[in-house]
């Protein structure tokens, strides 16, 4: 019993990060543009957020550095993708890569400090309920606020006109500008909000995952992000499914190898990216018909005024 | 609802929307050199001109998506200047696109929508959509997404999407260049009531006898410059074109006494899955084609004339090499160089990308197709001498205009372009030609010179292919007519017995009476 509460409670913890940090790129991507730069704004928004608590104290005002850093790095793919039109996997890929060395930077006066992590939601009598109590009323924060973040997001693309307009940038842009709508301004908000996911996801790794600062502690989530995306079809609900398997698969494999089940650790530990790329591609293949990626994802857009 | 008649017009006084010395310049070109332009309510107003005339120019700034350089608009007498389309849609002016503006992953409400203001809910927009969908006979499933629709259904949503808005004025770009005659018919209906609701149109269209048919009034632009504003139905087909083109075109002329010699392209039962998931199926193909002699196959784009090309091609093989016999040689699992060795040779639709690297230079380009049956290529070597002779030839042959000896085919416009590639593609003497929207958007001088050398090649005996959308075209210069529709292709006509009515109903799927075809089998 307590065995598995700890396991529920290791995946969320383990999934949170992914899960925002790929609702962010959605967006981005449903919007047309594709920003390589994950990995990148979310290490610095791990630096800058961790930054940000060390000084005030507070893991709020940290978690704000880390939205404010990640949305800043954004801006500067949007400067080059969308404003100077440059490649965007060009851009992208250079944003991880200052991403890493600017983290680098701003984080080394950090390394080894400590500040106190992100309170855990306690609600006498309902947390304490054996099993589900932890899992349900006992987690922090930022759990609660990236279940908030993909249901907000799939309402805002599905039920809004924003939304769709955002949608309808993604499927043609040369259409969307036609019909008359600011194309780049709209993709630079969606690669904005994109950076302060990503810089949000950063921020919760050294501030709940873990109480201190190293240096590339990412470790390459912000790839598994943009690889969610990609095997979630673009869709919000099958993003929530693909980051808790992908979290699920990765702790029940150390625990398997703890248990000494005579698989090579090589095999476990590549478990996780096989089960979640089988199930989503067999996901999107019930699904007949309708092309699912934005058309115009990765495109170049110059409007002739 | 709409309105019958709407409101804010005083027909008969001012004109509804005037230009005046209208100019728009992109760095030294002028697109639109001083254009005066007046519309009155209640009539349709056509607007001719060739490819690079400033016709699209002078829509957008009349749209607001341009800014113009210089000179005025007036809507309704008072001077306008437009921000945005947003702008132009709220004082009633409406468009439909000529390249669809429509997003394919949607739904058509949701399409409907997004080229709205949005003030009013997204079920209340749907409630009117229904409404408005049938009051003009124009039906449509909201809850579709646009990519299962036929281009005449897309364009159904472009034109009720533009009356949801109750526009006084309408601009309609090439409307009927994707429509089946049914059609056209069809939206001629609409077009008429409109007109008799008191709403003004302005008709961009290539055809000449629907403008004459249609239009009140028509402006015809040349080089960005207005030529003349007249009645077209006091005009003749050919004095039009004379003002598009200033000049008389060259009238294609077939020798006579061509003959036909042997099957040179033969297709035996061709089936073939799509490649791509919204491709169309190729269901048992046949046609026997001689020496000597020009197939057309008509049938409105999509179904399946782009995956025909491909197979005859040999840019997708089949299993079953018998399915394709080129100068009696089972070819259907050949490659592409294989086939062009036994003597065929192709002309894509898509000049730039398909038919030649845009970026590359004439003489490279005339390599890529021709390394397999010339002296082009040398032990391994290539023979830049010769290549660059193969360019001066197509060049000499088929009056293509550059500005220099060998320059990037992206450089070109698309009507010497297309002669290029139709040049190079003949002076290899080829025994087959497979070609497809020969002339598709390029101008009447150089469309003519594209046909008669299509003909002329038939002449000398070769067997040709061409596929196109346009039956003029196809009237003017082929032998016999066969329609594509959903990936099956009907049984031939004789182009002279052939009408456009029987090819119409070909088109749109219906097949004629047994013993039409019959007859026109054994013509």
């Amino acid at each position: 019993m307590e065995l598995i509460e700890a396991i529920i409670l290791a995946v969320l913890a383990a999934s949170t990060p992914l899960l925002i940090a790929a609702t962010g790129e959605l967006v981005t991507e449903r919007s047309g543009v594709l920003n390589l730069g994950v990995e990148g704004m979310m290490i610095v928004g791990a630096a800058c957020g961790f930054a940000g608590a060390w000084l005030t104290g507070s893991v709020f005002v940290g978690a704000l550095f880390g939205i404010i850093a990640g949305t800043m790095m954004s801006l500067i793919f949007a400067l080059m993708a969308l404003g100077l039109a440059v490649n965007q996997v060009a851009t992208g890929l250079a944003l991880t890569i200052l991403g890493v060395g600017l983290s680098g930077l701003i984080g080394a006066g950090f390394v080894g400090e400590r500040i106190t992590p992100a309170v855990h939601l306690a609600i006498p009598g309902l947390t304490d309920i054996p099993l589900v109590g932890r899992v349900l009323f006992g987690e922090d924060g930022f759990v609660y606020f990236s279940i908030a973040l993909v249901v907000g997001v799939w309402w805002f693309l599905y039920r809004t006109r924003a939304g769709l307009i955002l949608r309808a940038c993604g499927d043609n842009h040369v259409s969307a500008h036609a019909l008359g709508y600011p194309v780049l301004r709209i993709r630079t908000f969606a690669v904005m909000f994109g950076g302060a996911c990503a810089g949000l996801a950063g921020a919760y790794l050294p501030l709940a995952y873990t109480p201190f600062f190293i240096p590339g502690m990412t470790a390459g989530r912000g790839w598994i992000a943009l690889a969610l995306v990609v095997f979630s079809s673009w869709r919000p609900g099958r993003l929530v499914i693909g980051a808790y398997l992908f979290g699920a698969v990765t702790i029940l494999q150390l625990h398997a190898q703890g248990w000494g089940i005579g698989i090579p650790s090589q095999f476990m530990s590549a478990l996780p990216y096989l089960a979640t790329i089988i199930v989503l591609v067999l996901l999107s293949r019930a699904r007949s018909g309708g092309s699912t990626a934005p058309a115009a994802l990765g495109t170049v857009f110059v409007p002739d005024r | 609802m709409l309105d019958s008649t709407p409101d804010g017009l005083n027909s008969g006084e001012s004109p509804l929307l005037r230009t005046i010395g209208l100019t728009k310049r992109y760095g030294d070109f002028l697109a639109n050199d001083s254009i005066d332009i007046d519309i009155w309510p209640g009539e349709i107003h056509a607007l001719l001109g060739e490819n690079g005339a400033g016709k699209s120019t002078l829509v957008k700034a009349i749209y607001g998506l341009i800014q113009p350089s210089a000179g005025e608009i007036r809507w309704q007498g008072r001077r306008i200047l437009l921000s945005g389309p947003s702008e132009a849609r709220g004082l009633g002016i409406g468009m439909v696109f000529q390249h669809f503006s429509l997003f394919d992953n949607l739904t058509v409400a949701e399409n409907v929508a997004l080229g709205l203001d949005g003030r009013e809910s997204f079920k209340d927009m749907s409630a009117r959509l229904e409404q408005v969908s049938e009051a003009y006979g124009l039906p449509l499933d909201p809850k579709r997404e646009v990519w299962q629709l036929s281009v005449g259904e897309r364009q159904r949503i472009e034109i009720v999407r533009a009356l949801m808005q109750d526009p006084k004025f309408l601009i309609l770009d090439e409307p009927t260049a994707v429509l089946t005659p049914k059609e056209a018919d069809q939206l001629f209906v609409v077009l008429e009531r409109l007109k008799a609701e008191g709403r003004a149109i302005l008709y961009i269209s290539h055809k000449l006898e629907e403008v004459k048919r249609l239009c009140d009034t028509a402006t015809i632009l040349r080089g960005g410059r207005k030529v003349e504003t007249c009645n077209p139905r006091r005009e003749t087909a050919a004095s039009l074109a004379r003002m598009m083109v200033g000049g008389e075109i060259k009238e294609v002329k077939a020798a006579s006494g061509r003959t036909t010699t042997v099957p040179r392209l033969v297709v035996n039962d061709l089936s073939l899955a799509p490649s791509e998931p919204h491709g169309v199926r190729l269901e048992h193909i046949s046609f026997e084609l001689k020496g000597g002699e020009i197939l057309g196959i008509a049938g409105v784009a999509g179904n399946g004339q782009e995956e025909l090309f491909a197979a005859l091609s040999g840019e997708r093989s089949s299993k079953d090499p018998g399915t394709v016999v080129i100068e009696g040689i089972a070819a259907g699992h050949l490659s592409i160089t294989q086939r062009r060795r036994l003597g065929a040779a192709f002309v894509p639709e898509e000049r730039l990308g398909h038919g030649t690297a845009p970026r590359m230079k004439l003489s490279e380009n005339a390599l890529l197709t021709g390394h397999a049956a010339s002296g082009m290529v040398h032990r391994g070597f290539i023979n830049t001498a010769a290549t660059l002779k193969t360019v001066d030839r197509a060049t000499e042959t088929f009056d293509v205009r550059k500005a220099k000896r060998d320059p990037e085919a992206a450089s070109l416009s698309g009507g010497n372009l297309q002669k290029f590639i139709v040049g190079r593609e003949i002076l290899r003497n080829p025994a087959v030609l497979v070609v497809s929207q020969p002339t598709w958007g390029v101008d009447a001088g150089a469309a003519a010179v594209i046909r008669q050398a299509l003909l002329d090649l038939a002449t000398a005996g070769a067997a040709v292919l061409v596929t196109s959308q346009d039956l003029d075209e196809l009237a003017e210069i082929t032998d016999r007519i066969a329609v594509m529709f959903h990936g099956k292709l009907s049984a031939p006509l004789a182009t002279r017995e052939a009408t456009r009515e029987n090819l119409g109903l070909l088109m749109g799927g219906s097949s004629l009476e047994p013993k039409e075809v019959a007859h026109a089998i054994g013509a």
